[in-house]
């Protein structure tokens, strides 16, 4: 490692030895970053094809004119408002065993954001033009497009997300308490904001009286509901894989208090789609013609029929495993019905929520979507991208959460203290709470 | 240009389609300076490069004052012309005073002949190869009125015993939910009602064709080709000028011929007379005569979006 420069200001300094750190570690590290680089390579070879031929390049076409991106960028925004699951009883309950991983769920944050921003300028079909969203220089329709204000939200909320982590760890860098009467209204706001964020998506697509199938007042808080399934079932199983490849200690009640949100999010999912499934059917209408294609087929078009189902199948075993206290409490169990929930959600947030709104389009037609190469390429080369990102955040933040980096002009006494928080016990980050002595103030 | 396809298709890689490439990015300024330095490049090659710069910072067409829409539109007759040879005339002319757009369609008279169709295709140049259509005609069978059960995509002769024929396209709502979805208000209503898109402004993000509730919008999944003795050249900066690829376009009453006085193509090329395209604003115009006397009726009135497209039959 570096020696810390001591002439350099904190913030030099810590952007120096940021980068220092990401592009050192161990060979499994290397790796794992040349690997997602490359699927990042693939992926933007593949949007150079697109970029060539046009969105000719997907399997989008005038009836199903939004697919697998979009379908993306749904679930992400619902993974990245997950943070709040962490955030708000970190900062505002101060429940500690929470605190050791809200870095981690807002670091999941920011890289869900990221992809979700991604997945929409691949998207577009004029990505060169998109300064037209611009305000001053273009045009933002905002009040009155939903997509405009979800582009603020988005915005937004990777704003407040990078700001709130990187003043906590400047702080811990250099040996300091983070101030709570700095933090604590941003804490507010990204609560605020992570609510918004999902319900201003889902009201992109219920605003829309066209698609019957999207139009209903349940889309956003189901969408709020899977998310809050989705995301932090996503961090546990990091938490778990980082705990066995990095120093980062996760205590077991940490993994098993998200667990527990987990379990209430997908009951309550559940319950949403049962409530979801009985309109639809109990007097299927015209309107119903989209739930009907998603879930037994039309006219003999079912594509998305097995995938649903596969995705219904896994819900209800994961619901159960985690609502069985000695099932959710063993690792490898929790580990299974955390990445059963991720993988269901995906498929019905992902093909189970945008496709059927096209389908059938208004007049009736059946036009079936399939995605092309293209499409799946630049699909997991913006997850790869996403991964990428993540690696980096977590690879800077945690050595300064395990004490092991800090400002070399930082006063000792400080350092001392704040390693004492650092090893000391469940107060890991220092983040205000009553039990924690302000020692590292100094 | 020996090759009638030549208008807008794909071409290997010379300078020009890579000067468009580097004009189609943000990076397009060292694309420009490589061009307009380079001694070699033909002087009609730097006025092409030029203009497809200026073309790419232009602002929205609606908030533009005339003497920038002249410019606007001339510069589309330029690169036009540099680019094939051929010349256009883009028109810019704005609606008339107290004109407001309406349209009847009488489903007694259809007989599915679709020749409305040719003719909107031909007048308004679209996309030949990927068969792009404004109008639909919908075969029904007697005694059924759902559109679920039509078929839009009959190859029999016609009409058909048994069955009626209804056409849909652009309803030119009044309450349009596809203008107050666009993110960059590329699409509006214009005071005579008809509702367009900025083909040069649109970012091709689609939601607009979400949020249409009667499929009338249609989007350039690829460069549209047109064969260049097909090519309409009297088209209008809002109507049937060529689009580019990934950006939406849709029916406009066919604003280059009905801001003039005349019909619509699909008015004019409709052999049985169930086409009727007027002045709602004029108490003596046909429109206005049906929906006095006849019993009117909209699709998806429910929705709230206010369509000037009335059905009726006799």
């Amino acid at each position: 490692m570096n020696e810390p420069d001591r002439k350099s200001g904190p913030l030099a300094s810590f952007f120096r030895e940021g980068l220092a750190e990401v592009t050192h570690g161990s060979r499994r590290y290397h790796l794992w970053m040349a690997s997602l680089t490359f699927l990042m390579c693939c992926g933007a070879f593949a949007y150079s094809v697109q970029i060539r031929q046009g969105l000719a390049a997907t399997g989008m076409h005038d009836h199903v004119s939004w697919g697998l991106y979009i379908s993306n960028f749904t679930f992400l925004v619902g993974v990245a408002a997950a943070a709040v699951v962490l955030v708000l009883p970190t900062y505002v309950l101060n429940d500690l065993d929470f605190a050791q991983a809200v870095l981690i769920g807002e670091a999941v944050a920011v890289a869900s954001v990221v992809m979700a921003i991604a997945f929409v300028v691949v998207d577009v079909g004029g990505p060169a033009r998109l300064w037209h969203l611009i305000p001053v220089i273009g045009i933002f329709n905002w009040p009155r497009s939903m997509l405009a204000w979800d582009i603020l939200v988005l915005n937004g909320y990777l704003l407040i997300n990078l700001a709130l982590p990187f003043y906590i760890l400047f702080a811990h860098y250099r040996g300091r308490t983070p101030d709570k009467r700095h933090y604590l209204p941003a804490v507010m706001l990204s609560i605020v904001w992570a609510v918004s964020l999902h319900l201003i998506t889902a009201f992109l697509y219920a605003g829309l009286p066209a698609r019957p199938y999207w139009n209903n007042a349940l889309l956003g808080p189901r969408f709020l509901a899977t998310a809050f399934t989705a995301g932090p079932a996503l961090i546990i199983i990091i938490l778990q894989t980082l705990r066995r490849v990095t120093d980062f200690v996760v205590e077991e009640a940490t993994i098993q208090k998200i667990a527990l949100v987990v379990t209430v999010a997908a009951q309550i999912s559940l319950v949403m789609l049962i409530s979801e499934l009985f309109t639809e059917f109990y007097r299927t209408t015209h309107h119903g013609l989209s739930a009907q294609y998603l879930y037994f087929g039309l006219h003999g078009h079912n594509m998305l029929r097995p995938w649903i189902w596969t995705s219904i199948a896994m819900s209800v075993a994961a619901t159960g495993m985690l609502s069985v206290h000695t099932i959710r409490t063993r690792e490898r169990f929790l580990r299974l019905a955390c990445f059963l929930l991720f993988a269901a959600i995906l498929i019905e947030k992902g093909l189970g929520t945008i496709i059927p709104g096209f389908i059938p389009e208004p007049w009736g037609r059946i036009d079936e979507y399939f995605p092309t190469w293209v499409e799946i390429v630049v699909s997991v080369g913006i997850w790869a991208l996403g991964c990428f990102v993540f690696t980096i955040l977590c690879k800077i933040a945690i050595p300064i959460e395990l004490g092991r980096r800090r400002y070399a002009g930082s006063s000792p006494a400080g350092v001392q203290a704040a390693q004492g928080v650092q090893f000391g016990g469940v107060a890991r980050h220092g983040l205000g709470s009553k039990h924690h002595d302000p020692g590292g103030a100094g | 240009m020996n090759n009638p396809f030549q208008i807008l298709q794909d071409k290997p890689v010379d300078r020009r389609t890579a000067l468009e490439m580097a004009v189609g990015m943000l990076t397009a300024g060292a694309g420009l300076a490589l061009t307009s330095c380079n001694p070699i490049a033909s002087a009609e090659s730097k006025e092409k490069a030029q203009l497809n710069w200026q073309e790419y910072f232009q602002g929205n067409f609606r908030l533009m004052s005339e003497d920038e829409k002249t410019t606007t539109v001339e510069r589309l007759e330029r690169l036009h012309e540099l680019n094939t040879g051929s010349r256009i005339n883009v028109a810019k002319s704005g609606p008339r005073e107290k004109v407001l757009f309406g349209y009847a369609f009488n489903i007694s008279k259809c007989r599915g002949y679709m020749d409305c169709v040719r003719a909107c295709v031909k007048e308004n140049n679209q996309d030949r190869k990927n068969d792009v259509r404004y109008i639909r005609i919908h075969e029904h069978k007697n005694g059924q009125f759902a559109f679920e059960e039509a078929n839009d995509e009959f190859f029999h002769d016609v009409p058909a015993a048994g069955h009626f024929y209804i056409g849909t396209q652009c309803f030119h709502c009044q309450k349009p939910p596809c203008v107050d979805v666009c993110p960059v208000s590329a699409t509006w209503m214009e005071p005579d009602g008809i509702v367009v898109v900025d083909y040069n402004w649109c970012i091709g993000c689609r939601y607009c064709m979400a949020a249409c509730p009667y499929d009338a919008r249609r989007f350039n999944w690829a460069d549209p080709m047109v064969p260049a003795e097909e090519l309409n050249p009297n088209q209008h900066y809002l109507g049937n000028r060529m689009r580019r690829k990934g950006v939406v376009e849709k029916c406009t009453f066919c604003i280059q011929r009905t801001r003039e006085g005349a019909n619509p193509a699909c008015v004019e090329a409709c052999p049985t007379g169930a086409r009727v395209f007027g002045n709602l604003l004029d108490p003596d115009s046909e429109i206005r005569w049906i929906l006095k006397n006849k019993k009117v009726f909209r699709l998806k009135e429910d929705l709230g979006t206010e369509p000037k497209f009335w059905y009726y039959m006799d």
